[in-house]
């Protein structure tokens, strides 16, 4: 049985990583460990746990800028910004319901370590897009920060993006700053009922490319879950400051005129919609096999149409079509087909989100890099921690 | 001319150079190798132009294999390259080196695709800027990151530098745009990097790359993000008697939850200037000036409007006029969009920084700014993107005073302390360059510069692209690997297990 590392200072944390390194020791690194069944089995002696190094460094609302440390509860983070009637933009999903686990359990380290963004992400950006700086130790044992507090800053490498989505494989975030913004003043939801994958795709895509300024657009097949039990549905989410919510409504109205069958989900409503297709909710209560596929937002129709020909598949598009969940109701492995089809439909990639411990270790969990790519990938790694002693094997062999 | 420490020479290289360019004519023929001292002049500096240097040789390749077989042919005989872009960067990131090939990429000016159903553009990295909003505007689209240069300046630089503009504030820098890239690394190896999907896979390497100045890898293909036109746009010109209330007002408006498209302010030096030259309508008894413009729904940007005024009104504001008309719009910007030509007109010489500093600093950086620009005797105009508190003084000099480039060059210094001091960063979007490569310990200890520069590694371990740019020492990788090896036990018995 290894050690569990608990620290509550950086320099804490420094120690134990430098220890880590010179003795050639693997370490797990985990927030709160809400996630530990997403991504490869790690392979390590020990657990370095980084929700001890907790709190708000710094919160100046009118800067929208909040530096926080690593392992600060995200609930901790929501409710200090909606006091100040702010939020973090990119929406990161509770993903309690589908990994199973606490709920409400996540740090904000494990949100920004995976990149984790919600159905804003189509207009706000992701998880990435809103991190301006980062204090981390590398797996050499050093500490070392990047960025800053401003958000327009080009000194020197964006490291603290470039952290986003490495898995803790890189390094271990001890605090970062993030920029938040204002909560919208209202939100509501504009659905059009019956229409195919293919029509829904081609509305989301008429509603982005229009001045309406959507900020989320989902599909949801019949039969789905409790919202789409009649009909499909297509849900298109307006946010702002009342007349212009108004005034975009109409507009989308009147483009979208041609599919008669609308309705309107105001509010409340709205945005628990919206919270239960971030976190997965209709995907919840099975141990089926659940995968992301981010493809570009018109490809996401055709994904559909082809696996449905070849597979029995219960799914859902969120991203306007460019984000694909896929549930796999047989239990063989899919990794090789469904990538397949995303190369044959433009490209992206797949990420095994859920499944049983024996299919994460039988398929790759994450999309498969070119020789290239991976080389360069291993390099990065060997860079920021060359005895591979931070969540060895997470993401890739190796890496 | 100024001087800044490059790297040595090699010796080597400039005694082979018509041999490395009688080999680079074999890879790209004709016109695309120029070795000729007058024809290369063009190329000797970009637009930080008090800085020279000729290079070894240009070479201006058309296709993705000639790229990628030019930098394999440096990287196995050790030959240095900087990429090259349209040369609008204000910090000498395309400062050639003596012993170093200049790649231009200007011939890689077309674009390649446009697809609105995915609100994406794929091109090569010569086109400028302002030619993806012109290929895309008669649908009404647009690409919304806009430096001033846009008109000039490649797309490719820009993802070297990050750049931004006026719209960032709400719009996001380039790397808020940027969907995928195509890359060469100095070894010749392709790699491609996300695509029209909006997340990309594994490592977020193009967040590297974005911002990295050319010492990273040579991009060859870029894909964007395009977004609808905002129906309505309007400004407001809102004048002030002193700077300190206009800085109130910025934050006043953003703690208000209120982002507009673009929030600008100049000071008296920067507004005189620019109303003698365009002739914009400026307020002449302001001592700030700030345009704000808001847009989207007519309805949202009156109702906007009204509440930007209101708040000016409550921070002492003197002057307001809303824009009543495109035209008179355009109008407002002309004066700031032509504010560095402008200080240009009223002093021989003029350098400009670029700092970024949390907006509710904004009244003591310019109160200790104008106390420095006393003690170093120069003037200093300030046009500044407020809302995101990116600075740019444009400090007045004369190159042919001796002492007084000298003098520019410390008075710049101090300034760019003076953001780090108060919170903020040396550089907001002109890069870091050669220009600010010495103040990076201001902003970074030993420990944070050597793990950039070991990124630097992972890519081009001989460290053959653009070296000399952002980093103050340039250490060896192997060096920069090195480790100090601890004793193996515990040391630590107090950090708490669970
Ligand atoms: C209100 C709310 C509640 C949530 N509750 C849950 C929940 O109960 N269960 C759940 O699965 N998700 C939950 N989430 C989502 C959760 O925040 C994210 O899934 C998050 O990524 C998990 O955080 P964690 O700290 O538990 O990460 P972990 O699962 O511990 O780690 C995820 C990955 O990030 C890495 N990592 C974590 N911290 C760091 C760090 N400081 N530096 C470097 N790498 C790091 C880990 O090594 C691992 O690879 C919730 C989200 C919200 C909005
Ligand atoms: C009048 C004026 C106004 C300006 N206003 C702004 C502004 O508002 N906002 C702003 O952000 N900047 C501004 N700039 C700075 C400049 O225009 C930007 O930095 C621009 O992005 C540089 O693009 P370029 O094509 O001219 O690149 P270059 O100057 O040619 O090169 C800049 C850097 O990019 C690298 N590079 C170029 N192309 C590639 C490539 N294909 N692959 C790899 N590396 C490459 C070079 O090595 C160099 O390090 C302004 C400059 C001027 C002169």
């Amino acid at each position: 049985m290894g050690e569990g590392f608990h620290p509550t200072t950086a320099d804490e944390l420094e120690a134990v990583v430098k220890w880590a390194s010179a003795e050639r020791t693997p370490l797990e690194v985990i927030g709160s460990g809400s996630k530990c069944n997403w991504g490869r089995a790690v392979q390590s002696a020990h657990t370095l746990r980084v929700d001890g190094i907790s709190g708000v460094i710094d919160y100046e609302p009118a800067e929208l800028v909040l530096t926080v440390k690593a392992g600060t509860p995200l609930t901790d983070v929501q409710t200090l910004l909606k006091e100040h009637n702010q939020e973090l933009p990119f929406e990161p999903a509770d993903l309690s319901a589908v990994l199973g686990g606490p709920n409400q359990a996540g740090t904000i380290g494990g949100v920004l370590a995976t990149n984790l963004s919600g159905p804003r992400r189509l207009k706000a950006g992701a998880a990435r897009d809103h991190v301006l700086g980062l204090e981390a130790v590398s797996g050499r044992g050093e500490i070392f920060k990047a960025g800053g507090r401003v958000v327009k800053n080009v000194t020197g490498y964006d490291l603290s993006r470039g952290f986003c989505s490495s898995w803790g494989t890189l390094a271990v975030a001890t605090s970062f700053s993030i920029k938040v913004l204002p909560r919208a003043a209202k939100e509501c939801t504009f659905v059009l009922l019956g229409l195919t994958p293919q029509e829904a795709s081609s509305a989301m895509s008429e509603a982005m490319g229009s001045s309406a300024e959507v900020s989320s657009a989902a599909h949801l097949p019949k039969g789905f879950c409790p919202l789409s039990q009649e009909h499909s549905i297509t849900l298109l989410r307006l946010e702002g400051i009342p007349v212009s919510i108004d005034y975009r409504l109409n507009k989308l109205r009147s483009i979208l005129k041609r599919f008669p069958s609308q309705e309107l989900i105001e509010g409340q409503a709205s945005r628990k919609t919206w919270g239960d297709l971030r976190d997965l909710i209709p995907f919840a209560g099975s141990d089926k096999p659940l995968w992301k596929l981010s493809v570009s937002p018109t490809a996401g129709q055709q994904m559909i149409a082809e696996l449905e020909k070849r597979f029995a598949i219960r799914w859902m598009m969120d991203w306007a079509g460019g984000l694909v969940w896929v549930e796999m109701q047989g239990e063989e492995p899919h990794d090789v087909p469904l990538r397949r089809l995303i190369a044959e439909n433009g490209g992206g990639h797949a990420t095994l989100l859920r499944a049983s411990a024996e299919l994460r270790t039988s398929v790759d969990v994450f999309q498969p890099l070119p020789e290239t790519l991976m080389g360069l990938s291993k390099r990065l790694k060997a860079q920021f921690d060359p005895h591979n002693i931070l969540n060895p094997g997470r993401m890739y062999a190796g890496i | 001319m100024a001087a800044i420490a490059m790297p040595k020479p090699s010796q080597e290289t400039l005694k082979k150079r018509s041999k490395i360019v009688a080999d680079l004519q074999k890879i790209v023929r004709g016109e695309g190798v120029i070795c000729d001292e007058i024809e290369m002049r063009p190329y000797e500096t970009d637009a930080l132009t008090a800085y020279r240097q000729l290079p070894l040789v240009v070479v201006l390749p058309e296709t993705v294999d000639q790229v990628s077989q030019v930098l394999k042919y440096c990287y196995d005989n050790d030959v240095k390259v900087v990429p090259r872009g349209a040369g609008t960067s204000l910090s000498g990131g395309a400062l050639p080196l003596e012993d170093g090939v200049l790649l231009s990429m200007m011939k890689f000016n077309r674009i390649l695709e446009i697809d609105l159903e995915n609100r994406a553009v794929v091109t090569q990295p010569g086109v400028t800027n302002l030619g993806i909003t012109t290929a895309v505007q008669q649908d009404g689209f647009y690409y919304a990151p806009d430096p001033s240069s846009q008109i000039a300046c490649s797309i490719g630089g820009n993802i070297a530098e990050n750049s931004g503009g006026v719209h960032s504030l709400k719009y996001g820098l380039t790397t808020n745009n940027l969907l995928g890239l195509e890359i060469v690394l100095i070894t010749g190896e392709v790699i491609r990097l996300g695509g029209k999907h909006l997340d990309s896979e594994a490592y977020d390497l193009m967040a590297l790359l974005t911002g990295s100045e050319g010492l990273l890898a040579v991009v060859t293909e870029v894909t964007v993000r395009v977004l609808q036109k905002p129906e309505t746009a309007r400004a407001a010109l809102i004048g002030f008697p002193t700077s300190e209330e206009a800085g109130k007002c910025v934050a006043e408006i953003i703690g208000a939850g209120i982002i507009p498209g673009g929030m600008e302010l100049m000071d008296k030096l920067a507004i005189d200037a620019a109303e003698d030259f365009v002739h914009a309508g400026y307020p002449l008894d302001v001592d700030a000036l700030m345009i704000v413009e808001l847009d989207g729904p007519e309805a949202e940007v009156d109702d906007l409007l009204k509440r930007v005024s209101a708040i000016a009104e409550k921070n002492g504001s003197s002057y307001l006029r809303v824009s009543q008309s495109e035209e008179e719009r355009n109008t407002f910007w002309a004066g700031r969009k032509a504010a560095f030509p402008a200080v240009g007109r009223i002093s021989p010489d003029y350098l400009c920084m670029d700092g970024t500093i949390p907006r509710a600093a904004l009244p003591q950086v310019l109160q200790e700014m104008q106390e420095l620009s006393e003690k170093h005797g120069l003037r200093v105009a300030n046009v500044f993107h407020a809302g995101d508190g990116n600075l740019h003084p444009l400090i007045l000099y004369d190159a042919n005073k001796p002492g007084e480039l000298a003098a520019a060059e410390a008075f710049g210094a101090d300034i760019l302390r003076l953001c780090v001091k108060v919170g903020g960063v040396l550089t907001g979007e002109h890069g870091v360059g050669i220009e600010k490569r010495d103040l990076m310990p201001e902003m970074y200890s030993e420990d944070d510069l050597k793990q950039q520069q070991r990124v630097k590694c992972a890519f081009d371990e001989k460290q053959l692209l653009n070296p000399g740019k952002m980093f103050p020492v340039l250490h060896r990788c192997a060096e920069l690997g090195f480790m100090h090896v601890h004793q193996g036990q515990l040391p630590f018995p107090d950090i708490p297990r669970f």
